[in-house]
C-alpha cells in the first residue's frame, strides 16, 4: 500500500541526503519526496511517498526518527489530508489545434504559461488523478516535455502542527 | 581574550572530560594538533588511524566515558571508517574529529580531500561538517551528548583547516537544544505492568540479556530479575558478562555457536524476555523457526530495534536500568521449579563440546586453564573467528564489561587495539587479548603503540596457520574444498615479541600451558604468548544457514 508520510526536519545542510539515504541503505523504495520549507524558517517539511505494508511503514518511521534532524515523522495516510502535485506539460500546438487544447485547460482549470511558434507551455496543479487527467488529456497532440513534482500534502483542520 | 576554532575544540574536549585522545596527525588537522599541544589531554599516537577508533572503542566500553580519536583529512579519515562502522553496530560512544581541507577547497578534489561525512553518514549516529568557528563550541557539547546518550553510538566532527584557524566567538550553550532528539528513558508503565505479569504467569521463562543491559549498567537489575523469577538467563556475545558465568542461572550464549542448553531453552520457552539486545541472524537462526512457543517482551531503548526482525508481543522502548527497576518493582518471587530443573537437567546432559586430549594442545585447554590462574579476573579482548567463539563459549566471566569483542561487524584487527583502549581505561586490570594468527597480523603494528605507553598486555595468539573460520565454512559450504585460508609467510611471532623489546613465549604443548601462563602472568609486562595449534580445529556447535536453533551440528572435541 501507498503511504504518506509528512516528516519535519530541521532546516539544514545534508538533511535531505541523510533522509534519502536512509531509504536507499534500507532497501525502502521512494515513490516521491518534496521538500520545501515551513512557516518556520528553522523546521523544513517533507512529504515523502513509499510503497510497504505496515510493516515496512512501521520501520521507515522509526529509521526516520532516530536521524537527529527529523523531529516528527506522521503517516498521515489515513488523515483527512489535502495532497497537490504540479505538473508543466510543453505540448505540440499547431495554430489549428490552439483552440482546442485551450478548451482542455479550461476544464481542468490549469493555465498556459508560455506560448511558441509551434507549442503552448501548459501549469496545472491538483491531486494525482487530475494530473494523470490531464496529461493525458494532452497526449493525442504531443508532449514535447513534461516535468512534475512530487506530492505535498497537509492535513486538513488544525492537527499537525509540531509540538 | 580571543581564541581559534582549534582551541575551543580542544577546550570542548576538555570540558566533557575527556583526558585521552588517540590519534594520528595530518595537515589538515594541524591546528587542532597545536592547540592539543598546550592542554592537559594526553594523546597516545597510534600505527594506523584504525588502531585510534578502535583504541578509543575498548576505551569507552570499559571505562564508560566516551572515546575519542583524531585524524587528518583523506587518508586519514577513511582510515577510521571500519572503526566507526565497527563501533555504530556495537552501540559503542564515540567521537571522532578529523581534519578537512579549507572550506575554499571543499569539493575541489583539493589534496587530501575526502567527503567523510558523506562517507560515514550510515555508520555513524550522527556527524558534522563544521561551517564555522562559532560553532565549535555548541557542536563539541552536541556531539557528546549524542554520542552518550539514548541508544549510544559514534559521532563524526570534520573540521576544514581554516575554521580551525578562525577566530571563535562562539560560547558553550546551557542546555543542548536538539528537538529531534529525545531518547525515551522510562517504559511505558502499561506496557511494563503486563510484562510483569506475564513473568508471574510464565511457566517456562527465559531471559535474554544483549550488549544494551551492559552499556545501561543494568547486570544488578537483570540477576535481580532473573533470582526474582526463577529464570535462566542467556547472554549474547555482546552481553556476555552481564551475569557471571558461574551463577546458577547462567546458561551460555545461543545462536550459531551457542550453547546447546541456550538453543535448547530457546526453543522450548514459552517467554522470552529479550533485553537490549536486536536478534542478530548470528543469534537467531532461521528467524520463521526461533521461539516458536514463546510470547516475546523485547526490552530497548532504541524504538527502530523493536519488530525489525523478530515481531515481538510486548515491546517496551526505554532506558534498560530504568525498565528493568520498574518491572522488578511490580514483582513478586516466583518459582519455576520444574523449568528450573529441566534446564539444569539439560545443562549436565550437554555433551561436552571439546574433550581434552592430552597430547594435542587445544584452544579450549589453554583458555580454561587462563580461567583457573586468573579466577577470572581478567578483561579479555578478542578479535574475530574460532577463537573469538571458543573465547565466548569458555572464557569465565565475573563481571559486565569484561568481555570485550567486535559483535555487529565482526571485524578482524580490532581485539589488540581495544585492548590497547581497555588497559589505557584500567590501568590495574590484568587485560588479555585472544587473538588468532590472521587478525593480530591486520593490527600488530599497534605492538609499537602498547610498548611506548608500557602496557602490560598479554596477547594470547592462537596459531593454526590459517584463517581458521573461514577455513571452517569452506569445510561446510564448499564441501571441503579450500581457498585462500592458508597463512603462510607469518613472522615469528616470539622473534617478533624480540624485535620490539617485549617477551615472547611460545606454547607447543599442553605440559608447556602451565608454566608459560604463570610466568606471563607473574610478570607486569606487554607479552606475546603463542600457542601452536592445528589447522583442523572446529568451533561446535554449528547451526548452519537456514537452519532453526534445534538443528545444531554438534560434534565432539574440536576435531569433526
Ligand atoms: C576485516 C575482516 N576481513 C575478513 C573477515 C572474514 N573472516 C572472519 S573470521 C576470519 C578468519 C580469522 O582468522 P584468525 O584471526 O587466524 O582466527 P581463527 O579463526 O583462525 O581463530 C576471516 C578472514 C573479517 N571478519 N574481518
Amino acid at each position: 500500500m501507498r503511504h504518506v508520510l509528512s516528516v519535519m526536519v530541521e532546516n539544514q545542510a545534508g538533511v535531505l541526503t541523510r533522509v534519502a539515504g536512509m531509504f536507499s541503505r534500507r532497501g525502502y523504495n521512494i515513490e516521491s519526496l518534496t521538500v520545501g520549507t515551513t512557516e518556520n524558517p528553522k523546521i523544513s517539511r517533507m512529504t515523502i511517498v513509499v510503497e510497504g505494508d505496515a510493516h515496512v511503514i512501521e520501520q521507515v518511521a522509526k529509521q526516520l526518527h532516530k536521524l537527529i534532524e527529523v523531529i516528527k515523522v506522521s503517516d498521515i495516510t489515513k488523515e483527512e489530508y489535502i495532497d497537490r502535485e504540479l505538473v508543466l506539460i510543453k505540448v505540440h500546438a499547431e495554430l489549428s489545434q490552439r483552440g482546442e487544447i485551450m478548451q482542455i485547460v479550461d476544464i481542468f482549470r490549469a493555465r498556459i504559461v508560455d506560448l511558441g511558434a509551434k507549442s503552448l507551455v501548459v501549469e496545472a496543479t491538483g491531486d494525482q488523478g487530475k494530473i494523470s487527467a490531464i496529461e493525458a488529456s494532452l497526449k493525442p497532440f504531443g508532449i514535447k516535455e513534461m516535468v512534475r513534482c512530487g506530492k505535498v500534502a497537509m492535513v486538513r483542520g488544525v492537527k499537525s502542527k509540531v509540538e | 581574550m580571543t581564541i581559534t576554532g582549534a582551541e575551543a575544540l580542544v577546550q570542548g574536549l576538555v570540558s566533557e572530560g575527556v583526558s585521552i585522545v588517540f590519534g594520528y596527525p595530518g595537515g589538515a588537522i594541524l591546528p587542532v594538533y597545536d592547540a592539543l599541544r598546550n592542554s592537559k589531554i594526553k594523546h597516545v599516537l597510534v600505527r594506523q588511524e584504525q588502531g585510534g577508533v578502535h583504541a578509543a572503542s575498548g576505551y569507552a566500553r570499559v571505562g564508560g566515558k566516551t572515546g575519542v580519536c583524531m585524524a587528518t583529512s583523506g587518508p586519514g579519515a577513511t582510515n577510521l571508517v571500519t572503526g566507526l562502522a565497527n563501533a555504530y553496530m556495537d552501540s559503542t560512544p564515540l567521537v571522532a574529529i578529523t581534519g578537512q581541507v579549507a572550506r575554499s577547497m571543499v569539493g575541489t578534489d583539493a589534496f587530501q580531500e575526502v567527503d567523510i561525512t558523506g562517507i560515514t553518514h550510515p555508520i555513524t549516529k550522527h556527524s558534522y561538517l563544521v561551517q564555522k568557528a562559532d560553532d565549535i563550541p555548541r557542536i563539541i557539547k552536541e556531539a557528546f551528548h549524542i554520542a552518550s546518550t539514548g541508544r549510544p553510538g559514534p559521532v563524526l566532527i570534520d573540521v576544514p583547516r581554516d575554521v580551525a584557524e578562525e577566530i571563535c566567538k562562539g560560547k558553550v550553550p546551557d542546555k543542548v537544544n536538539l528537538p529531534g532528539y529525545k531518547p525515551t528513558m522510562q517504559g511505558h508503565s502499561a506496557q511494563v505492568k503486563t510484562a510483569a505479569q506475564m513473568m508471574i504467569a510464565a511457566k517456562r521463562p527465559v531471559l535474554a540479556a544483549g550488549g544494551g543491559v551492559i552499556l545501561a549498567n543494568a547486570a544488578e537489575e537483570l540477576v535481580q530479575l532473573a533470582e526474582m523469577i526463577q529464570a535462566p538467563v542467556m547472554t549474547t556475545l555482546m552481553g556476555l558478562g552481564s551475569i557471571p558465568t558461574v551463577h546458577d542461572l547462567y546458561l551460555g550464549m545461543p545462536g550459531m555457536h551457542g550453547h546447546p542448553s541456550a538453543n535448547k531453552a530457546i526453543m522450548e520457552c514459552d517467554l522470552l524476555v529479550t533485553v537490549g539486545m536486536r536478534f542478530d541472524d548470528r543469534l537467531t537462526g532461521a528467524v520463521g523457526k526461533f521461539a516458536p512457543h514463546a510470547k516475546i517482551i523485547h526490552i530497548d531503548i532504541d524504538p527502530a530495534e523493536i519488530g525489525k526482525n523478530v515481531r515481538v508481543n510486548i515491546p517496551i522502548v526505554g532506558h534498560v536500568k530504568l525498565v528493568l527497576q520498574s518491572i522488578i518493582e511490580r514483582l513478586e518471587p516466583v518459582q519455576h521449579q520444574e523449568w528450573f530443573d529441566k534446564i539444569r537437567q539439560w545443562k549436565t546432559e550437554d555433551p561436552p563440546l571439546y574433550l581434552a586430549d592430552e597430547e594435542q594442545l587445544t584452544t579450549p585447554m589453554v583458555l580454561q586453564r587462563l580461567n583457573q590462574l586468573t579466577s577470572g579476573d581478567m578483561i579479555v579482548t578478542t578479535d574475530v573467528g574460532q577463537h573469538q567463539m571458543f573465547a565466548a563459549q569458555l572464557i569465565r566471566l565475573k563481571h559486565p564489561k569484561s568481555f570485550i569483542t567486535s559483535g555487529g561487524l565482526g571485524t578482524m584487527g580490532y581485539g589488540f587495539p581495544a585492548a590497547i583502549g581497555v588497559q589505557m581505561a584500567k590501568p590495574e586490570a590484568r587485560v588479555v587479548c585472544v587473538t588468532g594468527d590472521g587478525s593480530f597480523q591486520m593490527s600488530m603494528s599497534e605492538l609499537a603503540t602498547a610498548r611506548e605507553q608500557g602496557l602490560p598486555i598479554i596477547i594470547l595468539l592462537f596459531n593454526n596457520h590459517c584463517l581458521g573460520l573461514v577455513r571452517q565454512l569452506q569445510h561446510f559450504y564448499c564441501d571441503r574444498r579450500q581457498m585462500a585460508v592458508d597463512i603462510t609467510g607469518s613472522p615469528d611471532f616470539v622473534k617478533l615479541a624480540e624485535a620490539y623489546g617485549i617477551k615472547g613465549y611460545r606454547i607447543s604443548h599442553p605440559r608447556e600451558i602451565d608454566q608459560v601462563l604463570q610466568q606471563a602472568l607473574a610478570q607486569d609486562e606487554l607479552t606475546i604468548v603463542e600457542c601452536e595449534i592445528r589447522h583442523e580445529e572446529y568451533v561446535n556447535p554449528n547451526v548452519l544457514a537456514g537452519k532453526g536453533l534445534d538443528e545444531m551440528v554438534l560434534g565432539k572435541g574440536g576435531n569433526s
